[in-house]
């Protein structure tokens, strides 16, 4: 050992020495430094230096990364590495990289646009009726002056910070978190770099450490010192220094600096920063920052979450500091021998710094460098290696570290006060309910709800809601929390009235999202949170934010105000409604009310009607309203009140006419949209004759709009000029004379196509005038556009006259419109080029089926496109051409054009060749279009050439292609058989074994039928021979389509004649033929139903055979094949042979394997219908009072569902039960006779 | 028992069954039981109009006054619980 010393002292001594060099100015160059040679061979020249590295770094971290810390503990690390994302990761990437395409952002924010984004400025507001608060100095909720506070915050950063350059980064409400005091807690957490700043700026950060940094953020809250209160002395400081050796660093030069970091510069140590802070310094007391809620501090405040780009940073740096961590105790034990080392101590100057991003951190705090201690180091921790966590928990996502950090505390559970034990178990909860496998989440979700009481309102909802507002929430993950909060709101009822605001401030903004699930779920937390908390809590709750000046709080507080409404009743909330809809304080009020009974009329649609006089009245008063907005809700209410009552109410909204009236007339701009709105919504609801009235009135202010540039106004006027044209009492000379022309004039213009909603909009509001106008005026107006240059707009007329034709027919089409229509319609089909062929292809089908034989001159000419389209070079015109003939083959034959369509026959069948799928399978679908239309006698080409054509596209996997090929050969199959020889079907047969392993359940079920026509074709023996042989195949689908296939064959062609072989095959001792043939068995008698009364007999012996087997499928299937067999013949007399095989059932009751149990139910329900109650009641008896339990529950389940089956059959089946004592069971009237 | 199985609709089967009045459970007393064989049983005369004029007829009533003595006696039908063994 002392050789040791000696060495280790002679190299610190030529360290100092050059470093004395050094700092006297001595030129340093690389090679002057002294290596190891045992550990890093012999310098610079050896060219074998790096032989024994790796020359690449693993793509997958679990080849080599996890490898090395598996060898410490490898238990825990594989338990906790089965978790739902790791299995998830492992998955997802895959299916994302099959189609070529990166994987698409689970994120919820990514998917929001920015007003939604609004929700994560949102504060989840301080405890506002918490009693216990009372002592604290309550900061004041609106949000008014927290966002004055928070503005003040900013500004004195950036004052302090004196360098306005780097501020103008950081210093968004994003970066806000960063001055939480509470962060240094989280320091401690390895590869958590929760306040990591854009490396891009690590240079300037290092170079420039001056004193001026004090401002930074986490110097900021410590020198402010805002909250009073003293440091707890929580877990975070007490950790306990282990004395351990350094982590050795040699090579990694450019550290040196930063390592030698003086003490005093700050505190540099991860895990150090709270600990050593002497405590006048940690600000707050809520060290925890997020944690406690209840306690408001300017922390919390000024919480925000960080940017996704941070986040994003996050991830990838602790991905490579993982693979690049420093060496463990453990690790270096295992490295080095034991003997001829000694374990320094780290000289008092060395402060490890890891992180780049926390270099940050590190940098001096004048005013806490006086007080600065050395910080103790906690070696217990890994730094920047992402700890395991105990007890199968899943793994934490770089973001979860900031919510549960503490876990990773390597405390004993035992050393924690209840309280913080509590909170560990929430957490520990609430990680596997997010980040666990589903059976991990169930059980942890079952125990929150259990234990909801338990844990308290607080506590749980302190965790849970931070984690809602976290801004990398995934749609998964938001999810499983709010079924968390439903749970938990369900048990704790009373006892979350302190915290319904600040659930609503979480759950608010689901109503807005734009995924329909996260509203409907929104709307039932709500639902449950009002019926939990009482209306009055809830209006207390919600009461502030409903004049708040951020809109965005408004709007989601009048839908929250909707839920309740729907949830509570509206009458109960009419009286508040009212006092907020007069509100003299402010608009904001009156708006935000109104807006309530519009989200009212929204969410509740003619659940309204009740009430809708009050309602009406409520609001009436807004459209004089003195503000703009005001009048424009208003109106819109009117609008959703009116839709939703429709067509009944008229009578409620007398009151609002006169001024809606006059409000038309003398309004401009959106609040006459509005009230136009409101106005259109009313009308239908009127009587005839008022309609008429009020439409023609209307209708000058909309003919005037009609040239209105406003796109809302637009859409307005469309949708009120569709609701007055439908209304009746309405006349057609009307609409024809006065609204088509400007109608036409302004709204067919090109620009209508471009903008999806108002393409839409327009072509409805033009199908209901043809409703009334009739079908030549409006194609006549709008047939010429078909030429259009534009394709976008062809379309739109080709969508419109589709609709037009398809309601109305074409007989008002006269023969110059009709020649019109077709060349248009040919000049569209032919033009277009875009991908979406649909709307000319339906079009095109529609106009050509509702001409009918009128379309006979036009035929040729239509012919002559296709073949000529069908040679196209493109393969897309190919299709449509082909799609083309499918839809008009039905008219082709009604203008007896059969010579025609044979041509086509030929032509298409020439065209078989084809090697693009999509096109292939078109041509298919034509042909059997074509089929189907002429007839198998009178196809050209004859059948007979035409089938073994199509035998090798069987072959074809594509699925279209499987799909029309395997409908062609069955339409051929059940129609034509006898044109093609049985060996030609039976090779069919053979190709169609394949077809049954597609995905597509209409292609397997296509497959199922031909196997039945062709046995019909050509007898059933050889095909059954071939679907028996099939049985034996490994594939699964295959065998249970292939029994399937067997059935369909015993029932098409009898099952005598498939009976007797496939029982014989039941004789093949192998499972899974035997299963196969029960299977078909089962299928067979379902299928057959009351024929199944001749084969009972014969298959009694089988199944009592099978019913008895070993393996638990057979008597699992031979039970389905009874149940079908008992509710085949039931009442046809085979009492005896059911009677035999129940005595085979019977004793399979007390199976557990849930598929058995299940059959045999199902056989013993089957039995009850065709034996009767009774029967099966005489079964039961025996074990209803068994002295065991396991048997009494069993045979209560059968008597229970014998009971829900057949109650009355059993009255006159009841034992006899003798008196006992005072209870009299005997039921005397049934002895009754006359 | 596997944890799938724990939830899927055999295990349910019972609650759903539990559901319905006069389904009974492997803890069903033989009083329990009688009552609601008898309660079914006055049920069912009722409900079948004939069986109802079939014992009005043995008994010489109205058939009303047969309906309602099966109603009454539907209350309390094999006479009042026997008391339960406290174990």
């Amino acid at each position: 050992m002392d050789g040791v010393d000696a060495e280790i002292a002679r190299t610190q001594e030529e360290r100092r020495k050059m470093e004395e060099a050094l700092a006297a100015g001595a030129p340093m160059a690389v090679s002057s430094v002294t290596f190891d040679t045992d550990l890093y061979g012999g310098g610079g020249a050896d060219p074998n230096r790096f032989a024994g590295y790796d020359t690449s770094i693993p793509a997958s971290e679990d080849d080599a990364a996890e490898e090395d810390t598996e060898a410490a503990n490898p238990a825990p690390r594989r338990l906790a590495a089965y978790t739902g994302h790791a299995i998830a990761a492992a998955d997802i990437p895959r299916s994302a990289d099959d189609d070529g395409l990166p994987k698409r952002s689970q994120r919820i924010i990514d998917r929001e646009d920015d007003y939604r984004r609004r929700r994560l400025n949102q504060i989840i507001s301080p405890e506002r009726h918490d009693p216990f608060a009372a002592g604290e100095a309550t900061p004041d909720p609106s949000p008014v002056a927290t966002t004055k506070r928070r503005n003040r915050w900013d500004q004195s950063q950036d004052s302090d910070a004196g360098a306005g350059a780097k501020k103008a980064k950081t210093s968004s409400d994003w970066d806000a978190p960063d001055a939480t005091p509470g962060i240094g807690r989280w320091d401690a957490t390895p590869g958590r770099v929760g306040d990591a700043t854009p490396s891009v700026r690590r240079n300037r950060w290092d170079e420039t450490p001056t004193p001026g940094r004090m401002a930074d953020a986490d110097a900021t809250p410590a020198a402010g010192g805002v909250t009073p209160g003293a440091t707890p002395s929580g877990a975070w400081d007490a950790t306990p220094k282990l004395p351990g050796g350094v982590t050795p660093t040699p090579g990694k030069k450019q550290r040196s600096r930063w390592d030698e970091t003086p003490a005093s510069m700050g505190s540099a140590t991860p895990g150090g920063l709270g600990a050593a802070t002497p405590a006048g310094y940690t600000p707050g007391p809520t060290p925890f920052g997020a944690e406690n809620l209840a306690t408001p501090t300017p922390s919390q405040i000024a919480r925000g979450p960080m940017t996704p780009e941070q986040y994003q940073l996050m991830r990838w740096e602790r991905d490579i500091e993982e693979r690049n961590r420093p060496l463990t105790d453990e690790e270096l034990d295992a490295m080095f021998p034991q003997e001829g080392y000694k374990i320094l101590e780290p000289p008092a100057s060395y402060q490890p710094i890891r992180t780049p991003a926390r270099k940050l951190l590190a940098t001096p705090t004048p005013l806490g460098t006086p007080l600065y201690a050395i910080p103790e180091e906690n070696r217990g921790q890994h730094f920047d290696v992402p700890k395991e966590l105990g007890g199968g928990l899943p793994l934490m996502k770089p973001e979860d570290y900031q919510y549960f950090g503490t876990l990773l505390n390597e405390e004993e559970e035992e050393e924690l006060s209840p309280e913080e034990q509590k909170e560990r178990k929430i957490m520990k909860l609430l990680l596997k309910v997010k980040n666990g496998t589903p059976p991990q989440r169930k059980t942890a979700l079952r125990q929150l709800t259990d234990k909801a009481r338990e844990f308290g309102a607080g506590p749980l909802f302190n965790k849970i809601l931070p984690l809602l507002m976290q801004p990398t929430l995934e749609d998964q993950e938001r999810h499983l929390l709010v079924k968390v909060i439903d749970r938990v709101l369900y048990k704790l009822d009373e006892m979350v009235r302190p915290f319904v605001h600040k659930i609503l401030v979480v759950i608010e903004p689901l109503l807005i999202d734009e995924d329909y699930y996260a509203r409907v779920e929104g709307r039932e937390i709500i639902s449950n949170l009002s019926k939990a908390a009482g209306l009055a809590t809830m209006i207390a709750a919600m009461r502030p934010d409903i004049d708040n000046i951020d809109e965005y709080v408004r709007n989601t507080t009048a839908r929250a105000f909707s839920v309740v409404a729907s949830a509570l009743g509206i009458p109960a909330l009419l009286p508040f409604l009212k006092a907020v809809c007069q509100s003299k304080k402010s608009w904001q009020a009156r708006h935000t009310g109104i807006k309530i009974v519009q989200q009212i009329a929204i969410l509740m649609g003619c659940a309204v009607l009740p009430h809708l006089k009050s309602l009406v009245e409520i609001i009436e008063h807004g459209l004089s309203d003195e503000n703009q907005k005001v009048r424009t809700i208003t109106a819109l209410s009117l609008a959703a009140l009116a839709e939703a009552a429709a067509p009944y109410g008229i009578e409620s909204f007398d009151i609002v006419l006169k001024p809606l009236w006059k409000g038309i007339r003398s309004h401009r701009g959106k609040v006459l949209a509005a009230f136009l709105k409101a106005i259109g919504f009313i009308i239908p609801l009127m009587d005839a004759l008022y309609a008429s009235y009020y439409t023609k009135e209307v209708m000058q202010v909309l003919i005037r709009e009609f040239q209105s540039p406003d796109e809302e106004m637009k859409k307005i006027v469309l949708k009120v000029v569709k609701q007055c044209v439908s209304t009746e009492g309405v006349e057609a000379d009307y609409i024809r004379n006065d609204i088509l022309p400007d109608f036409f004039k302004h709204f067919w213009v090109r620009r209508m196509a471009l903008d999806r909603r108002n393409y839409k909009q327009l072509v409805e509001t033009t199908v209901e005038m043809a409703n009334k106008v009739g079908v030549a005026d409006i194609v006549g107006r709008v047939v010429e556009d078909l030429k259009d240059e534009s394709e976008p707009y062809r379309r739109m007329v080709m969508e419109t006259i589709e609709k037009v034709v398809a309601n109305l027919g074409a007989s008002d089409i006269d023969a110059r419109l009709e020649e019109l229509l077709i060349d248009g319609i040919l000049y569209a089909f032919q033009e277009q080029t875009s991908d979406d062929a649909n709307v000319m292809l339906n079009g095109f089908g529609a106009v050509v089926n509702a001409l009918g034989q009128r379309v006979k001159p036009y035929l040729p000419q239509i012919c002559g496109t296709i073949k000529w389209r069908l040679n196209n070079k493109s393969a897309k015109v190919r299709q449509q051409a082909a799609d083309l003939i499918s839809r008009i083959a039905i008219v082709m034959k009604q203008c007896q054009e059969e010579q025609l369509m044979g041509h086509l026959g030929v032509v298409l069948y020439e065209y078989l060749g084809e090697e693009y799928p999509e096109v292939l399978g078109s041509i298919l679908g034509a042909l059997k279009a074509i089929v189907n239309v002429i007839g198998m006698t009178k196809m050209t080409p004859p059948i007979k050439d035409l089938l073994p054509r199509l035998t090798p596209i069987l072959k074809n996997r594509h699925e279209k292609v499987q799909e029309n090929c395997i409908d062609l050969v069955g339409r051929i199959a059940d129609r034509g058989a006898e044109f093609v020889p049985a060996r030609e079907w039976m090779r069919i047969c053979f190709e169609l074994l394949e077809m049954l392993k597609a995905h597509k359940k209409g292609i397997r079920r296509a497959t199922v039928n031909t196997f039945g026509y062709i046995a019909k074709a050509i007898g059933p023996q050889d095909v059954l021979a071939t679907l028996l042989n099939n049985l034996k195949v490994q594939e699964r689908q295959n065998r249970v389509c292939t029994t399937v296939a067997i059935a369909i064959v015993a029932e098409t062609c009898s099952p005598f004649t498939v009976l007797p072989a496939l029982m014989n095959e039941y004789r093949v001792p192998e499972l899974n033929v035997q299963n196969g043939v029960l299977k078909s068995l089962s299928f067979l008698f379902e299928y057959i139903g009351e024929m199944g009364k001749d084969y009972i007999y014969a298959v009694t012996p089988l199944l009592e055979d099978a019913l008895m087997d070993r393996d638990l499928v057979h008597r699992q299937t031979a039970a389905s094949a009874v149940k079908h067999m008992a509710l085949g013949v039931a009442g046809l007399g085979c009492e005896d042979a059911l009677v035999h095989l129940l005595n085979y059932v019977w004793p399979n009751i007390f199976e557990t394997s849930p598929h058995v149990i299940n059959a045999v139910m199902e056989a013993i329900e089957g039995m009850r219908v065709a034996l009767g109650a009774a029967v099966i009641l005489n079964y039961c008896l025996q074990g209803l009072f068994h002295p065991a339990r396991k048997v009494r529950e069993v045979y209560w389940k059968i008597y229970n569902s014998l009971y829900i089956g057949a109650q009355d059959a059993l009255v006159a089946a009841y034992p006899a039960l003798e008196d006992d004592g005072d209870n009299i069971f005997s039921r005397p009237e049934l002895a009754m006779f006359v | 028992m596997q944890a799938s199985d724990r939830f899927n609709i055999n295990s349910q089967l019972e609650h759903l069954q539990a559901k319905y009045v006069g389904t009974g459970h492997a803890d069903l007393t033989r009083f329990e039981w009688a009552v609601n064989i008898q309660r079914d049983s006055y049920a069912s005369y009722i409900g079948h109009y004939p069986m109802l004029a079939y014992f009005a007829i043995a008994e010489n009533e109205s058939i009303g006054r047969e309906r309602y003595n099966f109603m009454q006696k539907m209350l309390l039908p094999c006479g009042l619980p026997p008391e339960r063994d406290e174990d």
